[in-house]
This record gives C-alpha cells, sequence and structure tokens, in this order.
C-alpha cells in the first residue's frame, strides 16, 4: 500500500525516471523506422557490427537501412544503461519494495528486449521482431508507471476517496488490454513484411470487406508494383488487417465509453477524466495516423508515428489505470440491512384494514 | 598413332551419336493484358553517386511483340529418375550499380553460385527459400571485390523456383534464382526468347513461369517432344487478367 508521505528516492531520481522513459519513446520510434525500412536485418551480425564492435562501426559506413537499424542498436545500448542506473539509483535508495521490485522487472525487461532483438537477427526469424515490438511498448508503459508513481502529484492524490461502483476501472483495464492486443496485431502485420495487403481505406480494396479468394490475391499481387523487396500478400494478411481496422473501432467505441463514463461520474476537472480525454485524443490522432499509413502508400515516416503513437496509447491507458486504482475503492458487499422499525412499518397491517 | 586415330574416331562417333539423340527447345514468350508501370526506384546518395542512371522496378519487361522477359522456362516433368552433373563453370550474382544483376536466372543444385560485389560500399544477400531443407541466409560483403562461393551451394540443396535474394542495406534490390536438379532452363531475353539446348529425346512438360504474373501459381504449360535434332518451338502465353 502507497505511502503518501513516503519520499522516494528524491526528485533527481523522478526526473531520471523520467528521462529513461523518454529515451524508451525515442527509442521505440528509432524502432518503428527499423521495421517502417525493412532494415531489421541490415546488420547482419550481432552483436558486432560488419565485425566492428558496435560501439566503433566508422560512421561513413553508416549508409541505406544500416542507419537506421546501426543507430537502433546504439539507442537501445543506452537506453539499457540508462534502466542498469535506474535500478542502481533505486537499489541505493531509500524507496519502497515494490519500486525497487519494478526496476527489477525494468532491467530484466530490457535485457530480454536486447536478446529478443540480437536473436531476430542472427536467427532470421521474423516472430522474434513481434514480440521485441510488444515487448518495447510494455518496457516503456511500465518506465511511465514508475516515473509517475514518484511524481507530487501521485503523492497528493486521494487514495481510495470513493468506491468504484460500477466498475470504471475494469471498464480502463479491458480497454488498456484491448489496445495491448492491437498493438501486438500491428506487429504482426508489419513483420510480415509484406507492406500494405489493402491499398485503401476506408474502403478495403474498393469494397466494405476485400475479395480473399485465390484469384483476388492473385490479382492483388500481380497489380502492386513493390519497389523494396515486400513478401507477396497473402489472404490472412488482408484479413489480419481487418481485424486491425476492427479493433481501432472498438478501442475508439471503448475510450469514448471510457469519457463519457468519467465526465459523467466525477466531472471535467477530475484527474481520470482529464486521462480519458488525454486517451481520447491519442486514440483519435491513432486513427488518423493509421488512415494516413494506408494514405501514403505506407510511407515510413507516417507508419513509425503510427508506432510511435500506438506506445502512447497504450502507456496512457496503463496510466489512467494505475491512477484510477489509487483513487477508486473496490465496491463494498451490497447486503440487505433491515432495520426492525422498517420491517415492522412494512409488515404491519395498516390502521384501516 | 593408329590407337590414337581410333580412339579419336570413336570420340567423335559417340559424340555425333549424342547430337543425333538430344535437340534444342526455343520459343517466345508474349504477355497478354496491360500490366502497370513499373515503378522508380528513389536512391540514396551513395547509390546515386554510384549509377546515376534512372532505375525502375522490373516486374514486367516487355519487349517487341509483347515479348515478356525474365520468365522462366524449364522442363518441370520427364526427366525423373535422370541424373544430371552440376557444370563446373559458377553462376554469378553480381551487386553493380546498387542493384542485383541477373534479375532472374536458373542454375543447377550443386552448382557454385559466385555472389560478389562490384559497388564501391556494402552490401548484404539474403536468401529468402521456402522449400525445406534449403536454409535463409543473410551475410554482408563490404567492400567493392568482396565474394563468396561457397555460402550458396551448401544452403541451397533442394529444387525451388524461384528463391527470391535481396538486399536489406538497400531495399529494391532484389532479384531471383530458379533451382533445378537438371539443365534444361532458360530465362527469356528482352523481347521474350528463350532456346534449351541438348535436351535428350522424349517427351516432357515445359513450364513458363513468369514471378509477378503466376505468383503461387504453377505457371503456365505445354507437352513437347524432342526427338533428335528436330529442333521443337514452344511459344507461350501469359495472361494478366
Amino acid at each position: 500500500m502507497l505511502d503518501a508521505d513516503q519520499t522516494y528516492g528524491g526528485p533527481w531520481l523522478k526526473r531520471f525516471t523520467f528521462l529513461t522513459a523518454a529515451a524508451t519513446f525515442v527509442l521505440i520510434w528509432m524502432g518503428g523506422l527499423v521495421t517502417s525500412h525493412n532494415a531489421g536485418l541490415a546488420v547482419p551480425d550481432w552483436p558486432n557490427t560488419y565485425g566492428y564492435n558496435m560501439f566503433f562501426f566508422p560512421v561513413s559506413k553508416w549508409i541505406g537501412n544500416v542507419f537506421y537499424e546501426h543507430t537502433h542498436r546504439l539507442m537501445a545500448s543506452a537506453v539499457g544503461m540508462l534502466t542498469l542506473a535506474l535500478l542502481a539509483w533505486l537499489i541505493a535508495a531509500r524507496v519502497p519494495k515494490w519500486l525497487r521490485t519494478l526496476g527489477v522487472i525494468a532491467f530484466f525487461a530490457v535485457v530480454a528486449q536486447g536478446v529478443l532483438g540480437g536473436l531476430r537477427v542472427i536467427e532470421l526469424k521474423d516472430a522474434l521482431g513481434i514480440f521485441h515490438a510488444t515487448l518495447a511498448q510494455l518496457f516503456f508503459a511500465l518506465v511511465s508507471a514508475m516515473a509517475l508513481v514518484q511524481t507530487e502529484f501521485w503523492r497528493r492524490l486521494p487514495v481510495h476517496a470513493e468506491e468504484d461502483r460500477g466498475g470504471y476501472r475494469g471498464l480502463l483495464v479491458l480497454t488498456t488490454c484491448l489496445v495491448l492486443g492491437q498493438l501486438a496485431l500491428g506487429a504482426t502485420m508489419r513483420h510480415q513484411h509484406a507492406g500494405l495487403s489493402i491499398p485503401d481505406f476506408p474502403a478495403a480494396d474498393g469494397k466494405v470487406w476485400p475479395d480473399t479468394d485465390p484469384a483476388s490475391i492473385l490479382r492483388y499481387n500481380q497489380m502492386r508494383m513493390e519497389s523494396a523487396g515486400e513478401q507477396p500478400i497473402t489472404a490472412a494478411q488482408v484479413i489480419l488487417q481487418m481485424a486491425h481496422r476492427m479493433t481501432a473501432a472498438a478501442i475508439l467505441g471503448l475510450v469514448a465509453t471510457c469519457l463519457v463514463t468519467a465526465w459523467r461520474r466525477f466531472g471535467p476537472r477530475h484527474c481520470l477524466t482529464r486521462g480519458a480525454m488525454v486517451w481520447m485524443g491519442l486514440v483519435l490522432t491513432q486513427a488518423l495516423l493509421g488512415a494516413a499509413t494506408i494514405w501514403t502508400g505506407k510511407a515510413a515516416d507516417v507508419a513509425t508515428a503510427h508506432v510511435a503513437c500506438g506506445a502512447l496509447c497504450l502507456a496512457t491507458g496503463g496510466l489512467t489505470s494505475i491512477l484510477s486504482f489509487r483513487m477508486l475503492a473496490a465496491p463494498k458487499a451490497i447486503g440487505v440491512v433491515v432495520e426492525d422499525t422498517a420491517v415492522k412499518t412494512l409488515l404491519a397491517p395498516s390502521a384501516g384494514s | 598413332m593408329k590407337r590414337i586415330s581410333l580412339l579419336l574416331t570413336v570420340i567423335s562417333v559417340c559424340s555425333a551419336v549424342q547430337y543425333a539423340t538430344a535437340g534444342d527447345i526455343t520459343g517466345k514468350v508474349t504477355l497478354q493484358g496491360a500490366p502497370p508501370a513499373e515503378k522508380q526506384i528513389g536512391f540514396d546518395e551513395t547509390c546515386t553517386k554510384c549509377n546515376p542512371q534512372v532505375t525502375t522496378t522490373r516486374h514486367y519487361i516487355v519487349g517487341k511483340d509483347n515479348g515478356l522477359a525474365n520468365v522462366f522456362v524449364y522442363i518441370s516433368k520427364g526427366l525423373e529418375g535422370k541424373h544430371f552433373d552440376p557444370p563446373t563453370e559458377p553462376a554469378v550474382i553480381n551487386q553493380v550499380g546498387c542493384n542485383y544483376d541477373p534479375y532472374i536466372q536458373g542454375v543447377m543444385v550443386g552448382q557454385k553460385v559466385l555472389i560478389k560485389n562490384s559497388d564501391p560500399m556494402m552490401h548484404n544477400i539474403h536468401a529468402l527459400p521456402t522449400v525445406d531443407g534449403n536454409q535463409e541466409f543473410n551475410f554482408a560483403e563490404i567492400s567493392q571485390g568482396d565474394s563468396n562461393d561457397s555460402k550458396w551451394v551448401s544452403s541451397i540443396t533442394k529444387p525451388e523456383v524461384l528463391v527470391k535474394v535481396k538486399c536489406d542495406v538497400h531495399n529494391w534490390m532484389f532479384c531471383y534464382v530458379g533451382v533445378l536438379d537438371h539443365p534444361f532452363f532458360a530465362v527469356t531475353d528482352k523481347d521474350g526468347n528463350f532456346k534449351i539446348a541438348n535436351v535428350p529425346d522424349g517427351s516432357y512438360t515445359l513450364t513458363a513461369y513468369h514471378l509477378k504474373t503466376h505468383q503461387k501459381t504453377p505457371g503456365v504449360t505445354q507437352e513437347i517432344k524432342v526427338e533428335g535434332a528436330t529442333p521443337v518451338t514452344a511459344n507461350f502465353t501469359v495472361i494478366l487478367k
């Protein structure tokens, strides 16, 4: 249980945690650029870079897609160092045990990320890229939460000030989980390396639901003039993109429900309502970026912005959920309390009968 | 001296007999239908310096009289149970002008493939076979003049039509290699013409496969018969619907 008066290692630890979260966001952006440019295997070895120690790889050789992959690895190393330093600081500082535990989890997560990224290269396994991308988003949410709980804002929040009648916390968690699922779907799509499986939006190959019979898939592939070595489109990829679109619509609906519910229940100035407002703004931006990804023919910068915004959507949902659990208590069990007087009044025959 | 003459005579007769029981298959592949326009490739700065020419994709190269280039034509049935030694001469995949040359080619299982970098910048060579038993590989050739003739033959050991090869440093670079366990294949030239030489007598299924048009379908086929030195003509039409 959080102690509102407890200090968490001081303002500089808080700032360092924020720095680590910010660096992670930049790293996610850079990782997004790697996949958007299909540069995941531009450096065929790991942990070296074309035989060089990665920190001494000559800048003159940072050409083509090597630039994206190599700078991503350098930034990943920086985030790894920041996370290690954060853990050391958490151990040395006077912080609650649970916060230290989060630091340990973050450290092992970043190590796992590094290994996943390296294995994806040397084992030539696209599937590992999907886990790598999803874990990155979760790591960002974790470090963001670690930063949040060290703020003055967090410490001043009223703890369990009211009951969560209506299950608002559950709604937030459900929506956040759906966002995570959507990120995993998106990562699966991107790591097929097949480019855009449906070239238009909001229609799908000019229809509400695209044809996925073999003749139609053949025609899509015949007419698509890929110039970046994309893999051929398959029916499964078309269905995957449709699932991604439908999940996006569901998320829009759920986040809107969160906002309306919070507004009605807590009022417009409540931090949970404001959290839902920010979330709504991000999800609307994300939807627009998703559409723009298609309209621009999957332009790398737009697709990468879509990835980065997705990370912010997950983090915002996670942080708002955490806030809700701090501020709202589980509803008490509902029981019937019957006062003798009331029962007697009800059950007593009327004077006139 | 007499023995040498006799030996030479026997060799000549054997050669004549061999040619008498093998023929050539020639033909033309034409495209029916209107393909989309090729896309211009945007080189990065280093590649523009190396190759300032306008470069496009090579999905549908249509030449004279609708002749379709880069069609892989090969005998797909009729050679079962027969063994053919791979040529000693290696095939070549050349990275030149920030592109792969050739775009489509055929090799035999067990034939060496010399992968070389003729450009003054690094490339990597990433092969993506799909047939079980063929191994994906990805390695770098950092400098001009780097070459490797062992990676392919040790990794690609089963027939496959077609193995994709790409460069992950320069996304627009990709080519394809047809791998067969016999030497009777050809790739159409810029006007769609092909020739498969010295095909032994027999009845065969000849397949013309154009990657972009046929994708995962097997291509177009026709039955042919090779008899003696009489050349066989087999024309194909690739239909783009």
